[in-house]
């Protein structure tokens, strides 16, 4: 099948998310989405995959006119989304979720959907037991399964939303030889939507990028013949970056700054989870240092943040923050004295959806019972300022596109931490805004804070980190001294060699 | 408001008369349907609500109970919490009130004086059973209904035992009430033409405008507000959200246990088993209507106050049975949030920016808002 999408239009109030958006795509072909947080790519997805209407254009495949309304219409017609959080159902089994939204009749064919199912997990190499439920697989497997739904119910394009997001190198191998052989050997189309421009040029075949709403470039990828040197991942990289932001950006570096005196420590500390042997754990920071915590998604390092700020039970050890036994401390007790966590979901821990800027700024304002809304609108309206956030302080949070809420999230962060413990703190960003955040967390450091921050992404981790902590099954390993590390070794490391 | 376009006008007003519309018709219907005019039942309400001012008053004393409660859920719905229990936290305070009527030897001269005591008393007991329910939610992880419909079910029993034991009448002891309590601490009437209490229909606004503020204007309100929204977000942006949950209870219980004293020392004279009489659970459908709007509550309490006083007329006059007013007021809510829900779906954006940051209970019916 083609597609061609023709005069798309989408707004959302003032923004104008997609602006005459005309591609085409065709058959057997691997498709990169670029453009940077707020660019209108997850939107134009989203219109192709019938989650949302455009208000004008025409979706075409084969040079028919489609109409289509909902995502189910969308996969009747051969569409199929893979969303950046799999849309399935924790407590149903792997079967279960294979089975519903396919089912024809009023009976389930268990037997006969378990075959089929065993059959395509076979076929891409994936590893799915059927009778285990969806709480106790990774992302990755999610979203094979999810693939693999998609496929059962006949979808000829599947699209990709930020896949390789929290799964590790080796699933995202395993993903990437799925999908060149749904290009190369059953003709799908395969659009993937990502910010990882090293996955887009390892994957696709054509990149189309955009930039606020429009459609400002398109080109070829070197991806075919495999022969990728380093020197032309380098150049093509610039060239995508250049279309993306319009300039080509240089290489990362930060300022160090003075390392003072203890800040808090970790000593012996051991967090107990079903699925983890944790071993004990120590780690000091220091004033002005950043910590970063790496391994793959559930090794540990999540746990062990939620244990620092006091959101999880600690089993045994003990926990010090300025100079206080804090292993029995509630979170909002250093909360008050200058120890903030900020998670990764940002709608769901950190941000409230019914809420506008405003009164997200005012929560963490002051405490006087009295709010002065006069000036908190004041204070609001600097940081959409400062922080560069693309909304009004009357916007509520969930109007937002994500790269903004995360955003408002830094910006609603005291001045002054001692200590800032961050969840992937730039997860889902483009390379500009990541590295705008980083600036202005450093800036926390120069005075004084320390971070602990875990990421996925080992270039932010490399960059940015003092010292390192890698993660693997529970297991710790430290590494002191960051200027000495690579990317390279950090990648072995996380993969469970020390 | 979004004064916009004429269109969203139109919505507006359109969704607002279709649902009552629709009710008033299929209410029609049935009255016809048991062979009567629909017109002489409409009649006969009015006459038993507005008939004259001692009618009237009839309706304020019902409006009272309904308000102070409702008032007292908008605050426990904005911090996400579905007080169930509120019913129970009423009969708690009538059984506080109780207490101090009987008990407290304070003579005609002081009797102002022990009335303000007795209402301070039943605003402590609706707020310990309010706390009951709280600590249940907060420290042991009992939802508030479950804790709720419990507790409600052991004041009952409580005030049942007080009534026919230790409280029991000297002659004739029954479960029907106690004896009635002494003058003094009986609320008066204004007057016998309108026989309402106006300390308390004073309290009633007061009460209105001191939550109204405090909503609106201050970080108790915002921070209910956030712990309604996303309990986990407030936590993390600061907010005790513990301490703040424990207060809306404790407000609503109040509140309701001052509303539950008016039952005894006005409209009953004492203690009966079921004194609350239902209001609590009213006050749920009153809030629950309006969408958590506070700004309403008194007009909508005053509309349902008239409809179920003005039918008892209806048994009198038209040898109807009285819970047709029931049926009547069921089918007025079951369409406004219908239709509410229609709205929601089909013209979301006539929903927008509606009123100040006052917003609908999303767990009612609620739609994924797209996003760029």
């Amino acid at each position: 099948m083609d597609i061609e999408l023709r005069n798309i239009h989408k707004r959302f109030g003032a923004i104008h998310a997609n602006n005459n958006i005309n591609v085409r795509f065709s058959h057997g072909r691997i498709v990169g989405i670029l453009g940077e947080n707020g660019a209108g790519k997850s939107t134009l997805m989203k219109i192709l995959s019938g989650f949302q209407p455009a208000d004008q254009g025409d979706i075409l495949i084969d040079d028919r006119r489609i109409d289509y309304k909902g995502p189910t219409a969308a996969i009747a017609n051969g569409i199929g989304m893979l969303q950046q959080d799999p849309l399935d159902v924790g407590a149903f089994t792997v079967l279960e979720n294979f089975i519903y939204g396919g089912a024809e009749g009023l009976t389930l064919k268990r037997a006969r959907a378990e075959a089929q199912l065993s059959e395509l997990t076979a076929r891409f190499g994936f590893e799915l037991d059927p009778h285990q439920p969806i709480d106790n697989l990774l992302i990755a497997q999610r979203q094979q399964l999810e693939i693999i739904r998609l496929l059962a119910l006949g979808v000829e394009t599947l699209i990709l939303d930020e896949p390789t997001t929290g799964i590790s190198a080796e699933q995202k191998d395993i993903l990437f030889d799925a999908l060149r052989r749904l290009a190369r050997d059953e003709g799908m189309i395969v659009l993937l939507v990502s910010h990882k421009l090293e996955d887009v040029i390892d994957l696709c075949d054509e990149v189309v990028v955009l930039r606020a709403g429009l459609l400002v470039g398109a080109m070829d990828m070197p991806a075919s013949d495999k022969n990728l040197t380093s020197a032309l991942i380098a150049e093509t990289k610039g060239q995508l970056v250049t279309m993306m932001f319009g300039e080509e950006l240089e290489a990362q570096s930060r300022p160090h700054y003075e390392i003072g005196a203890p800040v808090f420590s970790a000593d012996e500390l051991i967090v107990h989870d079903l699925r983890l042997d944790m071993q004990p754990i120590s780690l000091t920071a220091h004033a002005g240092e950043v910590i970063g915590l790496a391994g793959l998604g559930g090794s540990g390092q999540e746990l062990f943040m939620r244990a620092c700020a006091r959101l999880q039970r600690v089993n045994s050890g003990a926990l010090h923050f300025d100079g206080d036994n804090i292993t029995n401390a509630s979170y909002r007790q250093l909360f008050r004295r200058g120890c903030v966590f900020g998670a990764a979901g940002r709608l769901e821990e950190g941000l409230i959806a019914g809420l506008t800027l405003i009164e997200h700024t005012a929560l963490v304002a002051d405490d006087k019972l009295q709010i002065d809304w006069k000036s908190v609108a004041k204070r609001a309206d600097s940081r959409i300022d400062h922080y560069r956030i693309k909304g009004a302080a009357v916007d509520q949070i969930e109007q937002l596109s994500g790269g903004n809420q995360q955003r408002m999230l830094i910006g609603l962060l005291p001045d002054d931490p001692k200590m800032l413990i961050l969840e992937q703190p730039t997860r889902g960003l483009d390379v500009d805004s990541a590295r705008w955040i980083w600036t202005q967390l450093l800036e926390r450091c120069s005075r004084g804070a320390a971070i602990i921050f875990n990421s996925s992404d080992l270039e932010e981790l490399v960059t940015y980190s003092d010292r390192i902590f890698v993660f693997y099954a529970g297991r710790v390993h430290e590494v002191p001294d960051v200027s000495q590390t690579s990317i390279d070794e950090l990648g072995h490391l996380i993969g469970g060699e020390f | 408001m979004n004064i916009g376009n004429p269109r969203a006008i139109a919505v507006r007003i359109t969704f607002l008369l279709l649902p009552i519309a629709i009710s008033l018709a299929i209410g029609a219907a049935l009255v016809i349907a048991v062979g009567r005019d629909p017109l002489e039942v409409v009649d006969a309400l009015w006459k038993g609500a507005f008939k004259d001012t001692r009618k009237l008053g009839g309706v304020v004393n019902f409006w009272i109970p309904l308000t102070l409660v409702s008032i007292g859920l908008v605050v426990t719905f904005r911090a996400g919490l579905w007080n169930i229990g509120v019913e129970g936290q009423m009969m708690m305070g009538a059984l506080f009130a109780s207490w101090g009527a009987q008990y407290i030897p304070l003579g005609e001269s002081l009797a102002p004086l022990l009335h303000l005591i007795l209402i301070a008393l039943a605003a402590l007991g609706g707020m310990f059973w309010g706390a009951v329910v709280g600590a249940l939610k907060i420290r042991l992880g009992v939802n508030e209904i479950f804790g709720g419909v419990a507790l409600n079910a052991l004041v009952n029993v409580i005030s049942i035992y007080l009534i026919s034991g230790p409280w029991q009448p000297r002659i004739g002891g029954s479960a029907q009430g106690t004896e009635p309590f002494p003058t003094p601490a009986l609320l008066p009437e204004f007057s016998a033409r309108f026989p309402t209490n106006l300390f308390m229909i004073a309290l009633v606004i007061a009460a209105f405008l001191i939550v109204m503020v405090m909503l609106n204007a201050t970080r108790w309100g915002l921070n209910l507000k956030a712990v309604g929204a996303n309990m986990r977000s407030a936590l993390l942006l600061g907010v005790a959200t513990e301490r703040t949950s424990m207060s809306a209870f404790l407000v609503c219980g109040a509140l309701a246990g001052i509303a539950g004293s008016y039952r005894v020392l006005f409209t009953f004279d004492n203690l009966r088993p079921l004194a609350s009489g239902g209001i609590g659970f009213l006050g749920l459908l009153v809030v629950l209507l309006l969408s958590i709007r506070l700004l309403w509550v008194p007009l909508i309490a005053f509309a349902f106050a008239a409809i179920l006083t003005g039918s008892t007329r209806l048994q009198i006059a038209l040898k109807l049975d009285s819970s047709l007013a029931g049926v009547l007021q069921g089918l007025l809510v079951l369409f406004v949030i219908l239709f509410h829900g229609v709205q929601e779906v089909f013209f979301p954006q006539t929903l927008e920016d509606d009123e100040t940051a006052e917003d609908s209970v999303s767990s009612v019916s609620s739609v994924v808002k797209e996003k760029p």
